[in-house]
């Protein structure tokens, strides 16, 4: 296979010591898990700066490592905006506003909000979503780990087991789904996090050398900058287009990202940045198990430290690739796909480039790791909302509290069969992936409006809530179904509708504008339901989940620099800084 | 929850440290780091990880002899 590399056993040795590393942790949980709530919400036990890099960890699955590096190749340094803009803002109010009614509440869970702060159905649509969601999604993580280590591990083999033809990609995908099977089945919620801590800073460590010896390799920032603003050029931008992140958003034909200021802040930096960090319970699941009130606010803000620099490893290995490719006399060039780069295999090859073995055991091992939490992290999620959101609600409310234990380990080995048959289904439908995606964009847009109005404003009702989310949803459809991206070639990408009323100059645009215009119609309609309905909760069974209706949390009795206050005003200044600088 | 998860770490990252450290000693003459830019890779991420992870073994032991401490004293 031309692009797979030549390990030696060294690097073989590494992988196996993290697997065993791995299921040791899972084992040496296993005598901890007596109850549902030590199972599916960590016993809420665990402190801040585990929670916090575990709430970094899980969304920073080896899909992102990838996909954040084909962006930076192909959109330059305007991919930061999915940090510095994205996220940062999004996690600071997480952690100052929201945190206290995720876990001031009695809620389990986000849809466990939703039920005690509007109604059933409100709950119920948040929680199936959710859980199609998140199967898909470690599905997806499946699948491409089971790819991607088909390409790059040199073993060719074919098995024939109990009458199944099993190729490499099935053993890889049959081993990493068994052995998050194990660990999560084993230790729960706290194997999950425990793991995304070690793989953070395996991706941390593993990493880094790869970047500095890259940006050595293209001379220093300084050559790197000379380099794209070759690539811009050639690419009919001004020279400095794939090295600023601001300068050129004024409008969406003069950067590679293709989105003007408005759409991208707007669109990007409030409604679906808000709307996942602010509600999805994948991440939110993290702070919900730390040990305390203040450690659940700090969890977001401690994670977005690292998630700060992050770009430094991800984006620049794309942004070196894509000047080394222009660069006829690197002897490095990203191989092509259609017309342009595959942009996808930037961390494959810059790997294969720069790292003996050795540290190659550790990158690849490294990737892996990204990928096997991204499955656990979703699997758990999934436990959770499943047991006792979907389950507990809807199935059989009477059980004891082992009898939903042992529902939760049960879920385990259902969601990771149900991951296999959706890594498979992504497998021979390739676009299936990207419809389900689309759908889940969809049922993402709306979603702040709901949850902003819910803790914001007490009158907002349960009607009002579940049709809002519900009408946003198929604005955010209709939406895409009446505009095209520039270029497009296929209905995936939008115009079903029939009739094409607008066309944007980029995809991005498009999912931007979709969001926007999702989140503004949620966000009138749920108002204005409001008013047409009559609030069925009373200020009692509403306190701790609306701001007028909640204590303010004071922390006098902690100084000032170690509350979560201080600690968003440091994190805010950081990230104002780092825009400056690279604006 | 009950495991202090600094100990796995400490653990992995300094028996990983180690091996790479040891591998890179004994490949130093390798062309193979021509890729690396001629610097010995596998021998300075080996000492940082080696590092890091006696690190964390150290904050787990203190935190350890912290929390006998305080025991110690609420049972004065």
């Amino acid at each position: 296979m031309e692009h797979s590399f030549s390990l030696g056993w060294i690097d073989y040795s590494i992988i196996i010591i993290y697997f065993a590393f791995v299921l040791g942790i899972g084992w040496a949980l296993k005598k901890f898990m007596k109850s549902s709530k030590a199972f599916l919400e960590a016993g809420r036990s665990l402190p801040a700066w585990v929670t916090g890099l575990a709430f970094i960890s899980a969304n920073l699955g080896a899909l992102e490592v990838i996909g954040m590096a084909a962006s930076g190749a192909k959109y330059g340094a305007t991919t930061v905006h999915f940090y510095w803009l994205g996220a940062i803002p999004a996690m600071i109010f997480l952690a100052i506003f929201m945190m206290p009614f995720y876990y001031g509440s009695k809620a389990r869970s986000v849809p466990e909000y939703l039920k005690l702060r509007f109604d059933e159905k409100t709950r119920g649509f948040n929680a199936f979503s959710f859980a199609l969601m998140t199967v898909f999604s470690s599905g997806i993580s499946m699948y491409a780990l089971a790819l991607l280590a088909q390409t790059i591990l040199p073993f060719q083999f074919e098995l024939n087991m109990l009458g199944w033809h099993m190729t490499p990609f099935d053993v890889y995908l049959i081993i990493s789904a068994l052995v998050v099977l194990i660990y999560t089945y084993l230790g729960g919620l706290s194997s999950a996090i425990y793991n995304e801590v070690l793989q953070f800073f395996l991706i941390v460590i593993g990493f880094t050398p790869l970047v500095i010896l890259a940006l050595i390799h293209i001379g220093g920032w300084e050559g790197l900058k000379t380099q794209l603003d070759v690539v811009a050029t050639s690419n009919g931008f001004q020279p400095g287009a794939w090295t600023h992140t601001w300068k050129f958003m004024g409008h969406a034909s003069t950067n590679p990202m293709g989105v003007e200021w408005f759409g991208l802040i707007m669109g990007l930096g409030f409604v679906l940045s808000f709307g996942y960090w602010g509600t999805n319970f994948l991440v939110v699941q993290r702070a919900m198990a730390a040990g305390n009130m203040t450690a659940a606010r700090k969890t977001p803000l401690i994670g977005a430290i690292p998630k700060m620099f992050i770009p430094f490893l991800v984006i620049l290995p794309g942004m070196i690739a894509i000047a080394l490719t222009m660069d006829p006399g690197s002897g490095f060039s990203l191989p092509l796909k259609g017309d342009s780069y595959n942009y996808d295999t930037v961390i494959p090859m810059m790997l294969k480039t720069y790292y003996p073995i050795g540290v190659l055991g550790l990158g690849i091992t490294a990737l892996f790791a990204s990928f096997m939490s991204g499955m656990a992290g979703n699997v758990t999620a999934f436990n959770t909302v499943w047991t006792y959101d979907i389950y507990q609600s809807y199935i059989y409310s009477k059980g004891s509290d082992e009898h939903y234990l042992k529902v939760g380990q049960w879920t385990t080995v259902v969601g990771i069969l149900l991951s296999i048959l959706t890594a498979y289904v992504a497998r021979v439908f390739n676009n299936v992936m990207d419809f389900l995606q689309l759908i889940f964009a969809f049922i993402n847009a709306p979603l702040f409006a709901t949850f902003l109005l819910g803790m914001f404003w007490k009158r907002t009702t349960g009607h009002a809530a579940f049709y809002g989310l519900l009408s946003g949803t198929g604005v955010a459809a209709i939406h895409h179904g009446l505009t095209q991206p520039a270029g497009a070639t296929s209905l995936v990408k939008g115009g079903w509708l029939g009739t094409v009323l607008h066309t944007y100059p980029s995809e991005m645009a498009q999912n931007f504008w979709t969001a926007i215009f999702a989140f503004s119609l949620a966000l009138i309609l749920t108002i204005i339901i409001t008013l047409l309905t009559e609030q069925k909760k009373t200020e009692q069974e509403l306190k701790g989940l609306v701001y007028s209706l909640t204590p303010r949390i004071t922390n006098k009795d902690i100084p000032f620099v170690r509350r979560p206050e201080f600690m968003a005003i440091a994190v805010g200044a950081i990230a104002i800084i780092l825009t400056i600088i690279f604006w | 929850m009950g495991l202090d998860i600094k100990i796995p770490i400490g653990l992995i990252f300094s028996i990983l440290g180690i091996m790479l450290f040891i591998f890179g000693l004994a490949t130093g003459s390798d062309p193979m780091y021509h890729k690396s830019l001629n610097i010995n890779i596998n021998l300075w991420t080996g000492a940082f990880m080696l590092i890091f992870g006696l690190f964390m073994l150290t904050l787990s032991a203190l935190g350890k002899k912290k929390e006998k401490k305080a025991k110690k004293t609420t049972e004065e």
